[in-house]
């Protein structure tokens, strides 16, 4: 029974929570990975994107719960989001046409477009703060647990609870069919697949009749709809604070180098890699031994490897540490 | 003299704008802006040896900063004896053991072939040195925090006059960068710039949470001056003498005594936190012209030619025999030096050391702004950007406020539209920065004051 217990002790405070935080993060990093592969440069503006999006849902979900629209148990931003989307989408093509248009027509080095994603992410601060605000805001509506640590215990009869927030299922639901959705564009469809070839040899790509144009926007479109749902998933298992986002962008561009940058399916796994030795890290293990370990040789501290400040140090220390055996990251991504 | 016109105009303009603040607004807040104008001067400086000399990368300029910053700390503050009898072997022992580790894995690491065993041994010694490590120092760090905590709750430091902190803080930045070189340096641009963003982002997790060395989020407050207290200076005879001179006229026309001396007391309160300030103006400008001197040397040398031809095609300077791994290590380490001076400058201005400040947006990107704004490759180029950004940056919130104000003439006060404008005023610096920014890359990409090379 002990056994159990510490079973159901990890997967509560380290599996679940885990399984969120890097669906979350992954969508960031395929985005991240995206704009890298085909428009080939480092967004520096990626948080602030993802915090643009999530704006319009949010704007769009308390509309929606003005007028009395809601999605029964489930979060009414569920409804908002594709709103959000349409208004991500038109404001990342704006920004492509008055800002990265000019410089990838002239061949700007990529550490040029690099610079200007920093103007771009100023700008995109002072949007975001001066329409909704820096504080922080709470979205979530609808049923808050799938399985309440109560409940569970009763069912079962164990001593340790297993809570499953609702919006932790809505996430890596949604991300598993995003994700899935996505590599089957980009594997089966035709336009999927020139994508890849534009990333892969840009001269090859436009010899065979390539249309650049259409590419590019088609890559904004898909990066908007993945900033605007990874950022809503965030906001809604966490909350929304435009300075918390910013922040996220350091996590997510850890997840896409350590999965290897241009590499979407990397930049989803490196996401989960990211999450897991987070919180695998920085947690007490304290209670697992006292199940485990039999009663005379219960540990005294917390066994925890980091303290949970470090939380981040983890992911940049992983980044660092890729970068210098791995440098194309654990699924071979770009040559660096 | 014609050739630098458009240097002395630009200068010229700065000032003027900055003397504008001092008539309008207030001479303490001109003095302000303009004292950060100069540590930014500094920080940007430092950005420009890296980035328009050499065309490295460095977005970690906030964990430089912070490390001068803590360098001024571990410099001036008197140190803690009760802290450091209670836990100080322990520290120092952990101390000894780390060096131990290093230097071992380093002797490992020269004399064995490269194999598979030679992994495993080196990440057994490492892991295990970090399990003894902190069982040596977890008894030790307790007790060092458990030292009146709400006041001291850490070592402190050497107790010596702050201003030796510019110097240990260049060395503690330049140590770092060095370290961060030898691990990062090979990598292509942009990667290093995430790798570096990164780094700084531990730099400050560590000084944020190891509170028996920098107290953490407790701050540390009260650091000494090197200028005189505006208290001390409201008491002393020359100094009110100097005020009364000063502002004659002004109190000639006052009759009443009583009067007289209480407007020579509010006189003389607002001087002495202007003479304060002017002292730290005048230790600033000390240090942003040796600087200026010394990069503008180096760029006019042979070396300054050699870092530019590495910054152009690597690969040809390469072939020419010049040691471009070595000659991009030296440049980041004397970059981050300076950024490290930087940082004990500001820290000793504030006389305050707040981890919880230090933000990438404010220290890193906006540094970066300034440079790309100023001018990159040119060191008065990259000072004008610190003044220029700096100076926007603090006035941006009146100038946002006078533009809400203008836009929304029409509304009433009280429609919510203008409420909320009013309430975003301070973001509009953002958008000024980002703005400005997206314009200077675009119509005039080398910046307000361009690089410019003549051969003599």
């Amino acid at each position: 029974m002990d056994f159990v217990n510490a079973i159901i002790l990890l997967l509560n405070y380290i599996f679940v929570p885990a399984l969120a935080y890097g669906s979350q993060l992954a969508l960031g990093a395929i985005f991240v990975t995206l704009i890298y592969g085909i428009l080939r440069f480092a967004n520096f503006a990626t948080g602030d994107m993802m915090s643009f999006g999530t704006m319009f849902v949010i704007l769009f979900t308390f509309y929606f719960q003005s007028v009395g629209i809601s999605f029964g148990v489930l979060p009414t931003a569920l409804l908002a989001i594709p709103f959000g989307i349409i208004f991500m989408v038109g404001y990342m093509l704006i920004i492509d046409k008055l800002v990265f248009k000019y410089y990838r027509i002239n061949k700007s080095p990529p550490v040029q477009l690099a610079m200007v994603s920093i103007g771009v992410m100023f700008v995109t601060q002072a949007v975001v703060r001066i329409i909704i605000g820096p504080s922080d805001r709470r979205f979530f509506d609808g049923e808050k647990f799938l399985i309440k640590a109560g409940e569970f215990k009763e069912m079962t009869g164990l001593n340790e609870g297993l809570a499953i927030k609702s919006t932790q299922v809505i996430t890596i639901i949604v991300t598993l069919i995003l994700v899935s959705t996505l590599f089957w564009f980009l594997n089966k469809t035709k336009t999927g697949k020139s994508m890849r070839a534009y990333s892969d040899n840009e001269d090859l790509a436009l010899l065979s009749g390539i249309d650049p144009k259409k590419i590019v926007m088609i890559t904004w479109v898909i990066a908007g709809i993945l900033a605007t749902i990874g950022g809503a998933l965030y906001g809604l298992d966490k909350s929304f604070k435009p300075f918390t986002y910013f922040n996220n962008m350091l996590p997510i561009f850890a997840a896409a180098i350590v999965g290897g940058i241009g590499n979407p399916f990397g930049a989803f796994l490196g996401g989960y890699v990211i999450a897991f030795s987070e919180i695998l890290l920085t947690y007490a293990y304290r209670k697992f031994f006292m199940y485990v370990l039999p009663e005379s040789m219960e540990p005294d501290g917390l066994i925890q490897l980091l303290s949970t400040d470090y939380k981040f140090a983890v992911s940049f220390s992983i980044l660092v540490i890729v970068l210098l055996y791995r440098p194309s990251g654990i699924f071979k991504g770009k040559v660096l | 003299m014609r050739k630098n016109l458009n240097v002395i105009a630009a200068y010229g303009i700065m000032m003027g704008l900055i003397i504008l603040v001092g008539i309008f607004q207030s001479w303490n807040i001109a003095l302000s802006i303009f004292n950060l104008c100069l540590i930014s001067a500094v920080m940007t400086m430092g950005a420009n040896i890296q980035w328009g000399y050499a065309g490295l990368i460095n977005f970690g300029i906030m964990g430089f900063t912070a490390l001068g910053g803590l360098a001024a700390v571990l410099i001036s503050v008197d140190p803690v004896q009760e802290a450091w009898s209670a836990g100080g072997f322990n520290i120092l022992f952990s101390l000894f053991l780390i060096i131990a580790m290093v230097l071992t894995v380093r002797y490992i690491l020269k004399n064995y072939k490269k194999s598979k065993n030679r992994t495993y041994i080196v990440a057994a010694i490492i892991i295990l040195g970090i399990v003894i490590i902190r069982f040596i120092s977890e008894p030790g760090i307790e007790a060092i925090e458990g030292v009146n905590p709400a006041k001291t709750g850490f070592l402190g430091g050497l107790g010596l006059p702050i201003i030796f902190s510019w110097v240990v803080g260049a060395f503690f930045a330049g140590g770092l960068a060095f370290v961060i070189g030898k691990v990062a340096l090979g990598l292509r641009a942009d990667y290093l710039a995430i790798a570096t963003l990164l780094i700084s982002e531990i730099v400050i997790a560590i000084i944020k949470h190891e509170d028996w060395l920098t107290r953490g989020v407790k701050n540390v407050i009260g650091l000494k001056r090197p200028a005189p207290y505006e208290v001390n200076l409201q008491q002393t005879d020359w100094f009110i003498s100097l005020v009364e001179k000063f502002n004659l006229s002004k109190l000639n026309l006052i009759t009443d005594l009583t009067e007289r001396q209480a407007t020579l007391n509010q006189l003389v309160i607002e001087g002495s936190s202007v003479f304060v300030k002017l002292c730290y103006s005048g230790l600033f400008l000390v240090v942003v012209i040796i600087l200026l001197i010394l990069t503008q040397k180096a760029l006019y040398s042979p070396w300054g030619r050699m870092m530019r031809a590495i910054r152009d095609n690597e690969e040809a300077a390469n072939a020419m025999g010049k040691n471009v791994v070595k000659q991009h290590l030296l440049i980041f380490v004397l970059g981050s030096a300076i950024v490290g001076i930087a940082g004990a400058m500001l820290v000793t201005q504030d006389g305050l050391f707040t981890p919880g400040s230090y933000r990438p947006l404010r220290y890193t990107f906006l540094i970066w702004v300034m440079v790309i704004i100023g001018g990159s490759g040119n060191n008065f180029g990259a000072i004008l950007g610190g003044f220029v950004v700096w100076f926007l940056w603090i006035e941006a919130a009146p100038i946002g406020l006078y533009l809400v104000n203008l836009t929304t003439a029409g509304l009433d006060d009280t429609h919510f539209l203008k409420v909320h404008l009013i309430e975003s005023v301070p973001y509009f610096r953002f958008l000024m920065m980002g703005v400005g920014l997206l314009v200077i890359m675009r119509y005039r990409p080398k910046g307000i004051l361009p690089e410019k090379i003549e051969i003599k």
